[in-house]
């Protein structure tokens, strides 16, 4: 019998190296895999278990790993919780994380690739690896006077460096805490959360760059834009400026902001006409330039185009297919044309920059635990919108609006300050949206800035622009020039 | 054979037995487990076990006592198996205790006390057993008492009063707040029996009936026993919906059988047999569907995401492991019985579980040596079914949780928490080093040449 008994010892061997491959398939070559799943809870909590790195604002952490006496081993902190959220995000045990947390999630955490090295020196030095720390382009002086300005009013307010495209401030309204998502009470967490969740003002929306809003007059900037790339216009030509336009093709006509006329006789100059809001100017020059023409002008300012700053950002919207009365309509930024404050804080800071506009981004650089740069942004074109002549020419027609038109209240004695007003309609009986758009000094920009107050803040329908959103504009503006 | 030349002192060949490797690796085993130990509480607690040493002295002296036992009863057995039983029976100890201290429990609350006072009660066991059966003939010649018993510890579990249904399978009897599953030590009852039945049946067994397609059929009468031991199986398939159990015993006979008639034709029959088995519990039962289908799939969100589990820890153990006590095994349900072999992967890594893995090759390839080596077909085919009953539950638990096979429920040995599968391993145990002790140990013959050769007299013995 002894022949069979080592066969059977063959089979053994057999159904033994099957189990030893399986093993080995599992925990070397599908481990990776296997830990990167969605929902891994091992993988996040390993994650715990290591120094998170820090994500900074000038050199200041606004979320950073501190040494916890639970399971978790380190508790990641928030100083100015509500300050930062929308750039910092969460980093939750239950809900996983967001924003740059997430973008940034394996960097911060030490499992990149791009740390490799580091690690493999970590290992031999017996070093506890430490995740990369992740540095905001954000300015704290302009993002805490951007956050005090919109205070409670529901809205968003972008900054950028119109040369770089750096974001400077990024505020949404209303926001949360993200200490209440990354505590370790878990069942806190959870409530925190359906608060959160449950909340119909969607505080974990960020506004700036995933609201779409109608951009109302403050598009009218970009009709200009058009206008003046065209060749067949300047800031001096006469346009038409009735009290009201008969929509081409139907029974209604579209009023003016106001009451009366642009100009004399009907009649106004383009300057004049931007620098008052005037719709039925800007409805008669957007329907001569034909959708097309805006449609392009409107795309070369990066509308149409997905963005990641590393967040994704909604892209705006100008439609197509349109009739002359809706191209006349979504010639003064209503009937289908959706906006991000991101995007309309780019119409500004391109035309701030000689008309090329620089693509918006949030991380300054990646830096290891000794500050060392592992990688740094740097700034990129988006694409020319217009010509350097056009954009002067655009910053001339912003400085009048500011000066003496509907952006008064942005005025800062000392400083030209070139704007745009923004009162979008959404819906009938709804209070209409306050926009201001701006960048600073006119001569020298540092700062361009787009705020958005949904529904006008407390000022109900009677809302402008210019008497809620330019004051808010100001104070940001004045942060970024150091004022 | 001694043989001496002139005035040569004699030396007279007598097989070492080997005793002193027996200890030495005894206290290998021990040390690494007592080092596992004393590394959860560094670990968890960052401290020593305060009992480290109170337990290291206990398990000590119990193997200790094991070890002398052996060298007391059957002085010539096979030195490797007691160590390797030792640490595997210690590894799953401490990884039972780490599982407890994960969800809170302290040593004296959670399930490793409970293992442990099996551990005490399978080792008594084990060593009344070893003085008890002097002789694993004697088994043989309860061949149909033991085919009772095994029948009955079987089919246990489906009477009314003492029969539980545990996780969907009813494969356990109560008493009380003790569960017990009987297939554990059923499954050695059948084993004695089959080696009895088969050494008595062999000759008429291979006699050769028709061929078929080239392959010797055996002859149709002859067929009877196969077939009640594929009704027998397919029974425990149905009515208790324990694959493993099913598997693990119908395979169990088919290897006997071959090894005993060394006609292949009886694999291809089994294995035929069981397939088409298999093939139509799948189509009849939808129990057998979701298995398979959570073997394809282990991540399909509408399936149990057990198994799935299993695999992400295993993955997060990868290489090298994320050290004892480091990991979190316990996000795995039934880590420390079914999902016990992830639980050490996760933890001891790749490198950790091959060498579980082959400590249990050895156990197999230990017993499968003491079959070769046994002087009578008994002999042979008990340590053989012994030997391959422990490598079919091996291949079915772990290939289970490594989807080498669809995930069945049969308990790791010597590891995974539970009293039955225990006491059944260790008595495994003690049979094949009884067997082993029975092949080597010299015949009287050589016992005598011994005695003559060690005598002052230096006589020579010749034959």
């Amino acid at each position: 019998m002894n022949a069979p008994i080592r066969r059977l010892g063959l089979v053994v061997a057999a159904m033994f190296c099957a189990l030893l491959i399986a093993t080995t398939t599992i925990q070397f070559f599908q481990a990776k895999a296997l830990n990167d799943r969605p929902g891994n809870r091992r993988t996040l909590l390993s994650s715990y278990a290591r120094q998170r790195g820090s994500i900074l604002v000038g050199g200041n952490a606004v979320a950073l790993s501190k040494p916890s006496d639970d399971e978790y081993k380190w508790l990641r902190t928030y100083p100015q919780g509500t300050t930062y959220a929308a750039a910092t995000g969460y980093y939750s045990f239950l809900y996983g994380s967001s924003a740059v947390e997430s973008r940034y999630g394996s960097l911060l955490s030490g499992t990149s690739d791009q740390l490799f090295y580091r690690r493999f020196t970590d290992i031999v030095t017996g070093q506890q690896p430490q995740g990369a720390n992740v540095d905001l382009t954000i300015d704290a002086k302009v993002q805490k006077a951007a956050k005090s300005a919109l205070g409670s009013k529901v809205g968003a307010v972008v900054a950028l460096d119109p040369k770089t495209g750096a974001i400077l401030a990024m505020v949404t309204s209303p926001t949360y805490d993200p200490n209440q998502l990354s505590g370790h009470d878990l069942t806190a967490v959870q409530k925190n959360w359906a608060a959160l969740i449950g909340n119909t003002s969607q505080p974990l929306l960020n506004r700036a760059t995933s609201g779409l809003y109608p951009p109302g007059s403050t598009f009218k900037l970009i009709v200009s834009a058009a206008a003046l790339s065209s060749g067949k216009y300047t800031p001096q030509t006469s346009v038409p400026g009735p009290a009201s336009l008969r929509l081409p093709q139907t029974t209604t006509s579209l009023p003016n902001d106001f009451s009366g006329t642009c100009g004399p006789g009907g009649r106004t100059t383009l300057i004049h006409a931007l620098a008052i809001s005037c719709n039925t100017a800007f409805a008669s020059v957007g329907l001569s330039l034909g959708q097309d023409a805006v449609a392009a002008q409107a795309r070369r300012f990066g509308f149409g185009q997905q963005l990641n700053i590393p967040m994704t950002v909604a892209a705006s919207r100008f439609p197509t297919g349109l009739d002359p009365a809706q191209l006349a309509q979504s010639s003064i930024g209503q009937f289908d044309v959706q906006s991000t404050p991101l995007q309309m804080a780019m119409v500004s800071a391109g035309i701030a920059n000689g008309g090329r506009v620089m693509t918006p981004y949030l991380v300054k650089d990646v830096r290891d635990d000794n500050l060392d740069v592992i990688s740094s942004t740097d700034p990129k074109l988006l694409s020319t919108a217009v010509s350097s002549q056009v954009a002067s020419e655009l910053k001339t027609m912003m400085l009048s609006v500011v000066d003496s038109g509907t952006g008064t209240k942005a005025q800062i004695p000392g400083v030209q300050v070139a704007g745009k007003t923004g009162t979008a309609q959404h819906g009938e009986g709804q209070p209409a949206h306050a926009w201001f758009t701006a960048f600073a000094p006119a001569n020298d920009p540092k700062i361009a800035v787009a705020v958005l107050v949904e529904n006008g803040g407390k000022y109900g329908t009677e809302a402008g622009g210019g008497s809620v959103a330019a004051p808010i504009a100001q104070k940001v503006i004045e942060a970024g020039i150091g004022r | 054979m001694s043989s001496s030349f002139g005035l040569r002192t004699i030396t007279p060949h007598t097989p070492r037995t080997r005793r002193g490797v027996e200890l030495l690796l005894l206290a290998f085993a021990l040390a690494i487990v007592l080092l596992a130990y004393a590394d959860v509480g560094l670990a968890v607690d960052n401290t020593l076990p305060p009992d480290l040493l109170t337990l290291g002295i206990g398990f000590g002296v119990v193997a200790l006592a094991l070890h002398l036992l052996v060298r007391w009863q059957a002085a010539y057995a096979d030195p490797i198996l007691l160590p390797v039983a030792t640490l595997l029976n210690g590894l799953g100890l401490v990884m039972i205790h780490r599982l407890d201290l994960e969800q809170g429990h302290h040593l004296g609350q959670g399930s490793a006390v409970r293992q442990l006072l099996w551990t005490g009660v399978s080792v008594f066991v084990a060593g009344v057993l070893l003085v008890v059966v002097r002789d694993h003939r004697r088994l043989g010649q309860y061949t149909f008492t033991f085919a009772l018993a095994g029948l009955v510890l079987l089919l246990l579990p489906l009477t009314p009063i003492l029969g539980r249904n545990i996780n969907g399978s009813r494969i356990w009897i109560g008493l009380g707040p003790l569960s017990f599953q009987p297939s554990e030590l059923s499954k050695i009852c059948v084993i004695i029996f089959f080696s009895g039945y088969l050494v008595q049946k062999r000759d008429a067994l291979s006699l050769v009936g028709r061929r078929f397609l080239g392959l010797p059929l055996p002859r149709a009468r002859d067929l009877g026993p196969i077939i009640i031991a594929w009704l027998a199986s397919l029974a425990v398939l149905v009515f208790e919906s324990d694959l493993g159990t099913s598997l693990l015993f119908f395979g169990l006979f088919v290897a006997l059988l071959y090894v005993a008639t060394e006609r292949r034709s009886w694999i291809v029959i089994g294995l035929g047999l069981f397939l088409a088995g298999c093939y139509a519990a799948y189509l009849l039962f939808a129990h057998f569907q979701v298995r398979v289908d959570l073997w394809i799939n282990p991540f399909d969100p509408h399936l149990s995401d057990q198994l799935g589990l299993g695999l992400m820890g295993m993955g997060s153990g990868g290489m090298l492991g994320t050290g004892l006590g480091e990991g979190h095994p316990g996000l795995t349900y039934f880590a420390n019985s079914d999902f016990i072999i992830p639980s050490f992967g996760e933890e001891l890594g790749l490198v950790g579980l091959i060498a579980i893995i082959v400590l249990f090759a050895i156990v197999v390839e230990r017993g499968l040596r003491a079959g070769i080596a046994a002087r009578d077909g008994f002999g042979k085919l008990l340590a053989t079914g012994l030997g391959f009953s422990m490598a079919l539950q091996v291949f079915v638990v772990v290939g289970g949780v490594t989807r080498v096979i669809p995930l069945t429920g049969l308990t790791t040995p010597f590891m995974s928490a539970g009293g039955s599968s225990l006491i059944a391993n260790w008595i495994i145990i003690v049979l094949l080093l009884r067997i082993s002790d029975q092949a080597r140990r010299p015949t009287v013959d050589e016992l005598g040449a011994t005695a003559v050769g060690s005598a002052d007299t230096q006589a020579v013995r010749t034959r």
